[in-house]
C-alpha cells in the first residue's frame, strides 16, 4: 500500500479528545467517565453498543459489597488463594469501592433492580440485555458519538510513539472511518477464539493486537484457559446453575469428582474420552422458579428443544472462553489504567485482571466489577491525557497507521482468514494442550503458531471485504502466542494455569509474567510480589 | 443460529439489522412492499438471541443449535409459544413488564 494508507483519510474523518474502542461495559463506563470529565468522546464498536460483547446476552453477577471493612476483606480473601496470591489488596479495595458507587448510580438512572425477600434492593446481579440497553442510553445522553458496526482495524501513532487514534471500517456502509484522538481506550474485550460461547464471537483479541503493534506489554497471559460448560448443542455458557447438577457418563453413572466448581477439570478429562451428561437434579423444586427468574437465558435452549433440565439428562461440552473469563490482558502501569504506551489506556477484559483475581477466573462477580471500575479509571485517564495532548499539539500532529498483518503490502498472496482461524483453534481448543499443560506440548504448539505468524507477516493486505476477518485471524494467532509463551515461562501450577509437568506452586514464582512482541514474542517475570502479613490476617 | 424471519410478522423495520452484533442480516430493500431483512451471513450467527429481544413483532427465531443450521417450521414454533417467548420471559413485552424486576439471583448466591 502507498503513503496515503499510512497517513489515512476516510469517508468519516473525526477529531476528538478520547476514542474508546469497544462498547461493552468497560467501553461504555469509560466513555461516560471521559465525557463526565469534560472530554469529547467517540466510541466505536465492532457490533452494536448495547447488544455486543460478553455481558449483553449473558448477564453478570457483580462483586458488590457494602462499605464494611470486614465484609470487604472477606470478599478480597475469597479468591486470594484460588488466584495463587497474585491479586493486589489495594486494587481490590478500589474496585469494591467504585463498583459499589456505580451500582448505586445505575439504580438512580433507572436499572430495575429487584427487591430481596426482606424487601431490600438486591444489587448483586445485572441482567445483560437490560444493563447494556441502559448503558447505551446513558452514553448517548452524555453526548458521546457512537459508531456501531465500525470495527477498528488499527491504531494511529504520533511522532513520539503515542496512541493518536484509530482507523476502521463501517461494514454496513462499505466505507471506512478514521478518528484522530488525544488518547485511546482499548475496551475490546478478551479473546475467546470464535468458540461460540455466549456473546463471545465478537471477541477475537483485536485490541490486544492493535496495542501490541504500538509496543504495549501484557501481563498474565498464561491465565487464559477458561473453559465454560454449555449444553453440547448450544451457546449458553452460563455456569452458575450447574452447581445443582450431577454429571454422568453415557451409561448414567455419576462421574466421581465432576462438578462445575472445583471439578471442571474432571469433566474435561471425561469429555476427552466421550460424551458427558448433566441434569440439575439437586435443585429443590422450590428453587426452580427462582432459577428461571434469575437466568432466563439459561433455559432458552432447553425450552426450545423440549428438554426439562431438572428431570432429564442432556449432553454438555466445554467451550473455550480464553481471556474473557480468564484473566490476562494489557499490562496496567498506573491507577488510571494506563498501559505501557503513552496515550493508550485499557479496561475490562482487554486489561489484565490479575490485580483483583490473581491467576483465577473472575467469573461470577469480579469481571463485571473490573469492567465497571477499570472502565471509569481508563476513561478519566484518557480524558486528562487526551485534552492535554490536543491543547498542546493542535491539528498538526502526525497520525500514522500502525497496523501490520493483513493491512500492508506483502510478498505473498493474501491469506485465507478461515483457514488461519481453524489452525489457531486446533492449537487452543484441545484440553490436552490448553487445559492440562506441559512444556513439550506447549512448545510444539508454539512452534506451529510462530510459523503461522511468520507466514501471515509476508502475506499481502486483505481485500476490504476480508479485512475484518483477516485481522481477527491475525489477532487470534498473536494472542495464542502470548498465551503459550507465558504458559511456558510459568513452570509451576498456579491459579487456572495447570502444568502437568510442574503440578505444584513454586514459591519463587510469586510474580506476574509479562509478555509482548509480534515477530519475536518475549516474556519476563515482574519483580517478586511482596505480601505484607497484615493483608493476610483477618 | 438464526433460522427464521417471519414474512407474516416482519414489518421490515430493520431493527435486527442494526442490533445484530455479528452483522448477520442484510437490510430489507427500501420501498419494496413486504420486503424483509435477509439472513445473509447465517454462519456468523453467535446464537446470542439479542435480535429476538429487540424485535417488536416477535418475527425472528433463533434456534438454540449453535454449531450448525437446523430446519424450523413456523406454525410449530408459534403453537409451542416459542416465537417471542424469550422476550416475554425477560419482561420486554408490554404484558410482561413486571418481569423486569424478578431477577432472583439473591436466592441462589450468598453475598459477602
Ligand atoms: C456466559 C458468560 C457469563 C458471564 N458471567 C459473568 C458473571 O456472572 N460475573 C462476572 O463478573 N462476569 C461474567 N462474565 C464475564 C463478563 O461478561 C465480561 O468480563 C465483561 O463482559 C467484560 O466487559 P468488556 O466491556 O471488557 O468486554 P465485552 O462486554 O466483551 O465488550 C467488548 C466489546 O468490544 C467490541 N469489539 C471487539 N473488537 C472490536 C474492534 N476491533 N473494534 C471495535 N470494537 C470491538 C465488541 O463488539 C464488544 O462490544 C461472563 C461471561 C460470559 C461469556
Amino acid at each position: 500500500m502507498s503513503v496515503t494508507a499510512t497517513y489515512p483519510t476516510a469517508a468519516l474523518d473525526l477529531d476528538t479528545d478520547v476514542l474508546v474502542l469497544g462498547g461493552g461495559p468497560a467501553g461504555t463506563w469509560a466513555a461516560l467517565s471521559a465525557a463526565r470529565a469534560g472530554a469529547r468522546v467517540v466510541l466505536a464498536d465492532k457490533g452494536f453498543c448495547g447488544t455486543s460483547g460478553a455481558t449483553a446476552p449473558s448477564g453478570t453477577g457483580v462483586w458488590y459489597v457494602p462499605p464494611d471493612a470486614e465484609r470487604r476483606q472477606a470478599a478480597y480473601l475469597s479468591r486470594d488463594a484460588l488466584g495463587g496470591h497474585l491479586a493486589d489488596r489495594r486494587w481490590s479495595m478500589r474496585v469494591l469501592e467504585l463498583t459499589h458507587a456505580s451500582i448505586e448510580l445505575l439504580a438512580e438512572r433507572g436499572y430495575p433492580f429487584p427487591h430481596d425477600d426482606r424487601g431490600a434492593p438486591a444489587h448483586g446481579s445485572l441482567q445483560g440485555p437490560e444493563y447494556m440497553r441502559l448503558m447505551r442510553k446513558l452514553v448517548k445522553g452524555a453526548g458521546v458519538r457512537v459508531l456501531d458496526h465500525s470495527p477498528a482495524l488499527e491504531l494511529l501513532v504520533d511522532g513520539d510513539g503515542a496512541a493518536a487514534g484509530a482507523r476502521g471500517v463501517r461494514r454496513q456502509r462499505g466505507d471506512d472511518w478514521v478518528v484522530r484522538a488525544g488518547a485511546v481506550v482499548i475496551a475490546t474485550g478478551g479473546c475467546a477464539f470464535l468458540s461460540r460461547a455466549l456473546g463471545c464471537n465478537v471477541l477475537t483479541g483485536d485490541g490486544l493486537l492493535m496495542a501490541a503493534e504500538l509496543g504495549a506489554a501484557f501481563s498474565g497471559m498464561e491465565f487464559s484457559n477458561a473453559y465454560a460448560i454449555s449444553p453440547a448443542f448450544a451457546s449458553v455458557t452460563k455456569t452458575l446453575l450447574y452447581k445443582w447438577a450431577t454429571f454422568t457418563e453415557p451409561g448414567g453413572e455419576p462421574i466421581p469428582g465432576a462438578a462445575s466448581q472445583g471439578g471442571r477439570s474432571v469433566i474435561a478429562r471425561w469429555l476427552a474420552k466421550g460424551p458427558v451428561y448433566a441434569q440439575l437434579d439437586k435443585a429443590e423444586p422450590s428453587l426452580r422458579e427462582s432459577m428461571r427468574e434469575a437466568q432466563p437465558n439459561f433455559f432458552v435452549p432447553f425450552d426450545r428443544v423440549g428438554i426439562d433440565p431438572f428431570t432429564q439428562r442432556f449432553p454438555v461440552t466445554l467451550r473455550l472462553e480464553g481471556t474473557v473469563r480468564g484473566t490476562g490482558g494489557l499490562r496496567i502501569v498506573g491507577d488510571d489504567c494506563a498501559t505501557t504506551v503513552p496515550g493508550l489506556f485499557a479496561a475490562g477484559d482487554a486489561a489484565t485482571r490479575e490485580l483483583i483475581c490473581g491467576g483465577f477466573t473472575g467469573g461470577g462477580s469480579h469481571n463485571a466489577a473490573w469492567a465497571i471500575s477499570s472502565g471509569q479509571w481508563a476513561g478519566a485517564g484518557a480524558a486528562d491525557h487526551g485534552r492535554r495532548v490536543r491543547a498542546g499539539a493542535g491539528t498538526t500532529r502526525v497520525a500514522a497507521a500502525a497496523g501490520t498483518v493483513a493491512l500492508r503490502e506483502g510478498r505473498a498472496a493474501a491469506f485465507s482468514p478461515e483457514a488461519v482461524i481453524r489452525q489457531v483453534q486446533d492449537e487452543v481448543f484441545p484440553f490436552e494442550t490448553n487445559y492440562f499443560r506441559s512444556g513439550d506440548k506447549l512448545g510444539d504448539s508454539l512452534g506451529r503458531l510462530d510459523g503461522l505468524w511468520a507466514s501471515l507477516r509476508t502475506a499481502d493486505a486483505a481485500s476490504r471485504d476480508e479485512a475484518v476477518r483477516a485481522r481477527e485471524a491475525a489477532a487470534m494467532t498473536a494472542v495464542a502466542r502470548w498465551m503459550y509463551r507465558s504458559a511456558l515461562a510459568r513452570t509451576e501450577t498456579r491459579g487456572m494455569h495447570r502444568r502437568e509437568d510442574h503440578p505444584q506452586a513454586d514459591p519463587a514464582q510469586l510474580h506476574h509474567v509479562l509478555s509482548g512482541g509480534l515477530d519475536e514474542v518475549w516474556t519476563t517475570p515482574s519483580s517478586p510480589l511482596t505480601r505484607p502479613q497484615a493483608e493476610l490476617a483477618a | 443460529m438464526i433460522e427464521l424471519v417471519s414474512a407474516e410478522r416482519c414489518t421490515g423495520c430493520n431493527i435486527c439489522v442494526s442490533v445484530c452484533p455479528t452483522n448477520v442480516f442484510d437490510a430489507a430493500p427500501k420501498g419494496v412492499a413486504g420486503g424483509l431483512p435477509a439472513i445473509a451471513r447465517g454462519q456468523d450467527c453467535q446464537t446470542c438471541f439479542m435480535c429476538e429481544l429487540y424485535c417488536p413483532e416477535d418475527a425472528l427465531y433463533v434456534a438454540p443449535e449453535a454449531d450448525q443450521p437446523v430446519l424450523v417450521d413456523e406454525p410449530t414454533l408459534v403453537r409451542a409459544g416459542l416465537m417471542g417467548g424469550y422476550r416475554a420471559a425477560i419482561g420486554w413485552t408490554r404484558d410482561t413488564a413486571a418481569r423486569r424486576r424478578i431477577d432472583s439471583t439473591f436466592r441462589l448466591i450468598k453475598g459477602f
